[in-house]
């Protein structure tokens, strides 16, 4: 099984600590930055999709419904959406 | 054959480069380095050397522009001096920390304020912990097969870091002297093509410089102190091998009459021939002095400084930068605490001296030598003696 990140030592690094598979920052876990979450509340969310435009993780996407869901391994809790949203449907809570 | 030829250290140290055939020069001028900079400008526009030259705007820009050609594959020189190695301060842990062997030439220059063109070796020390590789040499021919060696050592595959060629301003870099300058042929010979092993390419995407959380910035950070370490090998490899093909051979601590003094001076640079001349006299006057000369600053040598000065009573360190509040000089400094912890080792005494393009003289060594045994023998309540300051 291959090491993760945390277990490489200073000889598994490529040169320069170069990154030789592309795109792979989608590996990076910037969700246990959060202290808040984003809470929907999609009786009163009209899918305008404003959140998702404004997202700066780009971390949300549309559901098969319609709605637009923001993907918890990445959103870092910055509540952005929830100031952007026309219609006050999301909220920001306390992660436990 | 080789042809001697007599040259302005600057124009030797260009015709190396082209000699080592660059395929990208990005470099900005700065006193007293620009007559490198204009004569590989004048090469490339004349057609005589083939390779990429960009004018930038500033030094930051001239370091960064090596960095992308680097890692792009491209065979990359540049050089500056003083003010200009400052600015590209930050680019240059980037360089070595990438791992991107980039060679340059630095005409030691003095630190501004009062604004001096003069050299010294403030700029040196200030890039100290920058991870490059930093040789100093102490006269034309030095300079010239030192970028050929440079070329070499950065870019060995067991390497692959920054190295910096250090030439005193103005006492070397505007002087005329006579010196051999290789054939094209033997430093094809001598240099093999430049191979970055995982260059920037579409074919095969890499990501150069990316950001490292603290779950693995150390790993990265000793994986590259690990290979300066190393390169020591390497570059005594290459000194031995530039030796056999040319017939000068270097060491990372060379001894002028070492071997049975009493008393050592340790200098780095141009000063050093001035300070052999020094030694000279006072030997035919019976004294015990012998001279040690600094050539490898990074990775230091330290089993071979060690060495050099275990049966010495007196070594006398001249500094020619100031470590202002500390110890002195950033070189003695280096010397006390490498020798710490040793059974046999002489006393140490700094100097600073030659600051900002002060001249020291023969007489000046002769001068420094006596005070500095008069200080081991009697000790001191300064940390160092500042060599000529009048108070």
């Amino acid at each position: 099984m291959p090491k993760s990140a945390d277990e490489l030592t200073w000889k598994d690094l490529e040169l320069g600590a170069i990154v030789t598979e592309p795109g792979n920052a989608s590996q990076y876990k910037t969700g246990d930055w959060r202290s808040q979450k984003p809470v929907r509340d999609f009786d009163r969310c009209i899918k305008c999709g404003l959140c998702q435009i404004f997202c700066p993780e780009g971390c949300i996407e549309q559901n098969p419904d319609g709605y637009f869901e923001p993907n918890l391994y990445y959103c870092k809790g910055c509540g952005i959406c929830a100031r952007e949203c026309w219609t006050k449907v999301i909220t920001m809570v306390e992660e436990e | 054959m080789a042809k001697r030829v007599g040259m302005e250290v600057s124009v030797a140290v260009a015709e190396a480069a082209k000699l080592a055939n660059v395929d990208v020069v990005a470099a900005y001028p700065i006193t007293p380095q620009t007559h490198i900079v204009e004569h590989l400008a004048e090469l490339v526009a004349d057609g005589e050397l083939d390779a990429e030259y960009i004018p930038v705007e500033s030094e930051h820009s001239a370091m960064s522009a090596c960095l992308g050609a680097s890692a792009a594959g491209a065979r990359t020189f540049t050089t500056t001096a003083g003010q200009g190695l400052e600015l590209m301060h930050e680019v240059l842990y980037i360089a070595s920390s990438m791992r991107l062997p980039v060679v340059m030439t630095v005409a030691n220059r003095a630190l501004s304020a009062p604004l001096s063109v003069w050299g010294d070796h403030s700029d040196v020390m200030a890039v100290r912990d920058t991870g490059w590789i930093q040789i100093f040499v102490e006269n034309g021919q030095e300079a010239v097969d030192n970028v050929l060696c440079a070329f070499r050592i950065a870019e060995d595959h067991r390497v692959l870091l920054p190295v910096m060629v250090h030439l005193d301003g103005f006492h070397l870099s505007h002087m005329i002297e006579p010196l051999f300058l290789p054939e094209a042929s033997q430093v094809d010979q001598f240099i093999p093509p430049y191979q970055y092993p995982l260059p920037l390419s579409p074919d095969k995407p890499v990501t150069m410089g990316d950001f490292g959380p603290p779950f693995i910035y150390s790993e990265v950070k000793w994986a590259q102190e690990v290979n300066l370490r190393a390169a020591k090998k390497v570059i005594l490899q290459c000194w031995n091998e530039f030796g056999k093909l040319f017939h000068r051979y270097y060491s990372p601590v060379e001894s002028y009459h070492s071997e049975d003094a009493a008393v050592l001076l340790l200098t780095m640079g141009s000063f050093s021939e001035t300070a052999e001349m020094a030694i000279d006299k006072m030997r035919a006057e019976g004294k015990s002095v012998g001279q040690i000369k600094l050539r490898l600053w990074r990775p230091f040598p330290f089993e071979e400084l060690r060495k050099a000065v275990k049966n010495a009573e007196i070594l006398i360190v001249l500094d020619r930068a100031l470590s202002f509040g500390g110890p002195g000089g950033p070189v003695c400094s280096e010397i006390r605490s490498a020798l710490y912890d040793q059974d046999k080792k002489p006393k140490v005494v700094s100097f600073v001296g030659g600051l900002g393009g002060r001249d020291i003289t023969m007489a000046g060594f002769e001068e420094i030598v006596s005070k500095g045994i008069e200080v081991a023998q009697k000790g001191s309540t300064r940390e160092f003696e500042m060599f000529g300051v009048r108070e």
